[in-house]
């Protein structure tokens, strides 16, 4: 693209991804271990996070249809994926995946299916912003 | 020496082992700031990471790289154990997740903190309470909290010192006993040794740089104790001899007699050990455990009923065995105590037996905490099995619960005889007394129900819930059954397992009687009741029987059974019909029919699956009938069972199903029966 974006564009998009709370603290650990001799880490990382949270999410899908819901075994599959997304510092679907936990042990059908459509939409959401910002800042 | 700093720093087995202050002084060749960089170390600290998740993995692998750590990673717990087992001494520190897929990260905590002793430390996303509490009980040495920062990962190295420090001291508490230390060097570390060359060293700079007395040559070699594999089985020997109660360190130290462990060694290690044990008797691990002690029987029982004996009557007292009550658990230990302490170890092979004989995948998938549960518990004693196998005033679900555990133990035959037991109490008692009711058993013509052998077997109950479930309720037949036996009370013990095994058998029965399948004797398990089923085979006498023996039982029930067949029903009527065999000393029979009905039963078991919801329910209402009171129990019972057992009978008369009878409770009191 014609556009040249310039450090200041790159760094706006950045900054607002963290205001905006898509990203947290974490990430910016994730950038500060990246160095010349891994130059895409982060976006190394964030790529390999996408792939296996998109596996999951299959995974939560398939559980969610199946009556009546295993509870434990969704509460599970949410804790792996709290894991990643925390490691990542995707702030937003974190959040979204302690709802579904909470709803989890609530046993509550209906929260678990609402919340895990929240977590799907932060997901794709952030999914969508990062690879913007990566498109623009390498 | 350069042994330290300059080295080490280099190297990928430098010894960063070394105390923060010796270290900093012969680290870098020297006091603070010898030769090379004062605070090398911790650089090429050797970390293993275990972690499922790849994306965690990837982040903690550059982040440690950082750190200056060589970092190996897996993702599989089992892979990790197998790099530590290969490379003893190739790693300072182990970092693994909590929530793995293939093995739970605190039973991975448990094998490192055994075998290899390395310092570990948990992490996860959750932070409750429990689970941290968990990993310190578990003797993790640090829980880190995802998302892991770095700066968390910078100061593991304290771990590595510390533990080295203890494990230094533990190992000799007279540090400037240098010789001492090495005449013991030698005998015993030698395996010790080998990659702790390094750490030698490390000590010794300590050593030297503190009392500076050391001769290099002669270094200080405490090596921290490691627990070898040769070692940790000497270890485990003594204890078993010693048995877990009266285990005292100085005590396993003398039967060990390996020179150079001391007192300190053995009681650290040995507490480690407890917790382990009860760790696993607590947890459902069937594989693992089980695995470890199922191997080997006999010798699995011997040491860990002795060792069992106290930790699983624990456990189970205190309900950790899950589904049954505490208190039914309780009385019922108490129960099986008193009755057989020989039984124990009968028991328990038998127990084992029919666990493998009695495969069915319904009962086994179903229920596979109460398997494990069982296995647990068959293993501390026969008594735990039997706990399961008698509830003594369980609740119908905790019936079924109790079923479910009984299962493994009992094995086929058992669950039937159980089944019909129901879970009296008196079962219970008998069961315990597995030995003693085998004696009996084949003593009591009468006792077709050669329940009380299976009693013991620790509940047949387990077998698949829906399986049970009818099973259950004719398990409260059982009582009545246990009855006719031998000695109400006896009998009742031993007639357990048959009820509960041929509840199983008897459940696909049933439903299928009442289904008109009247298949009941082929699905009759007795195959898989396990050869030592001779009780069944007295049941199966059901042909030699002839109906009119149970007819007593039967006709009553019939009239009832007719009306009220159900599934749970049919198994009941089975129950009855054996019961009644039983007195007739079908013995011989039944293990013919054993034999048929094994594989029948099997097949039947499945198929029961969906038939097992019929007798469900039926049978629960049976359940509900029945009260702890055996004899009076049995008689309320009996007049469902008796339905059943005449809708039972009247199927396999008209279908000509033999071995059903088989299924029956021979132990079925019919004399008893009020009816």
């Amino acid at each position: 693209m014609e556009v040249n974006h310039t450090k200041s564009q790159i760094n706006f998009t950045r900054n607002s991804l963290f205001e905006q709370g898509y990203l947290d603290e974490q990430f910016t650990q994730l950038e500060d271990l990246q160095d010349d001799a891994n130059p895409n880490f982060v976006e190394e990382v964030v790529t390999l996070f996408f792939s296996d949270s998109t596996r999951l999410i299959r995974n939560v899908d398939t559980a969610l249809e199946n009556y009546p819901l295993d509870f434990c075994k969704l509460d599970d599959y949410m804790h792996q994926f709290m894991g990643s997304s925390s490691s990542i510092g995707a702030k937003k679907v974190k959040q979204e995946c302690t709802q579904f936990q909470e709803c989890c042990k609530a046993r509550n059908a209906e929260g678990c299916i609402r919340a895990f459509q929240r977590v799907k939409q932060e997901h794709a959401t952030l999914k969508r912003k990062l690879e913007t910002y990566f498109q623009v800042s390498l | 020496m350069n042994l330290g700093g300059g080295q080490v720093v280099n190297k990928q087995s430098m010894m960063p082992g070394s105390s923060g202050g010796s270290w900093k002084s012969s680290g870098t060749s020297g006091g603070g700031g010898d030769g090379g960089v004062p605070d090398q170390f911790p650089s090429g600290l050797r970390v293993l990471v275990v972690d499922d998740d790849s994306t965690c993995l990837m982040i903690l692998e550059k982040m440690l790289r950082h750190c200056k750590y060589e970092v190996t990673k897996c993702n599989r717990a089992e892979v990790a154990l197998s790099f530590l087992r290969e490379n003893k001494n190739g790693f300072d520190v182990v970092i693994s997740d909590v929530h793995m897929p293939d093995m739970d990260g605190f039973k991975l905590l448990e094998h490192i903190g055994l075998e290899m002793d390395l310092p570990v430390i948990m992490m996860s996303a959750d932070d409750s309470k429990s689970v941290v509490m968990k990993g310190v009980t578990h003797g993790a040495c640090d829980y880190l909290i995802k998302p892991v920062r770095i700066e968390a990962l910078r100061n593991i190295w304290q771990h590595v010192v510390r533990k080295r420090k203890h494990e230094w001291k533990d190992f000799d508490p007279s540090a400037s006993a240098d010789e001492h230390k090495q005449s013991e060097e030698p005998d015993y570390s030698s395996s010790a040794n080998e990659g702790h060359n390094w750490k030698n060293t490390k000590r010794r700079k300590d050593e030297d740089d503190e009392a500076d007395e050391r001769d290099e040559s002669s270094s200080l070699k405490k090596l921290r104790v490691v627990w070898s594999v040769e070692l940790h089985q000497q270890f485990v020997a003594a204890v078993n001899q010693l048995g877990i109660d009266k285990a005292v360190p100085k005590k396993i130290l003398e039967l060990m007699n390996v020179p150079g462990l001391t007192r300190e060694n053995v009681a650290s290690h040995l507490q480690k050990y407890r917790l382990y044990l009860r760790r696993l008797s607590g947890s459902q691990h069937p594989g693992g455990m089980n695995g470890g002690f199922m191997g080997g029987p006999d010798a699995g029982y011997g040491s860990i009923s002795s060792l069992n004996g106290l930790d699983l009557q624990a456990l189970a007292a205190s309900g950790q065995l899950g589904q049954l009550p505490p208190q039914s658990l309780a009385t019922l230990q108490a129960a099986a105590l008193d009755r057989s302490n020989n039984a124990k170890s009968t028991i328990s092979v038998p127990v084992i037996d029919q666990r493998n004989i009695f495969s069915f995948e319904n009962p086994k998938s179903r229920y596979p905490e109460v398997q494990s549960q069982h296995l647990t518990n068959n293993n501390s004693s026969k008594q735990i099995n039997l706990l399961h196998g008698i509830p003594t005033n369980m609740e119908p679900k905790q019936f079924v619960s109790l079923h479910q555990s009984g299962q493994h133990s009992l094995g086929s035959m058992n669950n039937l005889v159980l089944i019909q037991m129901g879970g009296q109490s008196q079962i219970h008692v008998h069961s315990q007394s597995q030995t003693q009711s085998q004696a009996q058993s084949n003593v009591n013509t009468h006792n077709g129900l050669r329940s009380n052998e299976m009693l013991p077997r620790g509940g047949v109950v387990d077998m698949a819930p829906t399986v049970y479930n009818p099973v259950v309720s004719v398990s409260q037949a059982s009582p009545l059954v246990n009855f006719s036996m031998n000695h109400k009370t006896d009998s009742c013990g031993t007639s357990y397992p048959l009820g509960g095994s041929l509840g199983i058998s008897s459940l696909p029965t049933a439903s299928s009687a009442l289904q008109g399948d009247g298949n009941l004797d082929t699905k009759i398990p007795r195959k898989g009741i396990v050869p030592s089923y001779d009780i069944f085979n007295d049941l199966n006498q059901n042909r030699d029987w002839g109906l009119p023996d149970v007819g007593l039982t039967f006709d009553q029930s019939q009239h009832t059974i007719q009306s009220g067949l159900d599934a749970s029903n049919p198994l009941l009527l089975q129950h009855n019909r054996s019961s009644g065999r039983d007195l007739g000393g079908q013995n011989r029979n039944l293990t013919s029919d054993k034999v048929v009905l094994s594989p029948g039963f099997e097949s039947r078991i499945h198929h029961n699956g969906s038939n097992v919801g019929q007798p469900r329910n039926v049978y629960v209402k049976t359940e509900n009938d029945i009260d702890g009171s055996c004899h009076n129990t049995l008689y309320s019972e009996q007049y469902g069972q008796d339905d059943l057992l005449a809708a039972i009978l009247k199927q396999q008369q008209q279908e000509g199903v033999g071995p059903e009878d088989e299924f029956v409770f021979d132990g079925y009191a019919l004399d008893d029966l009020p009816v």
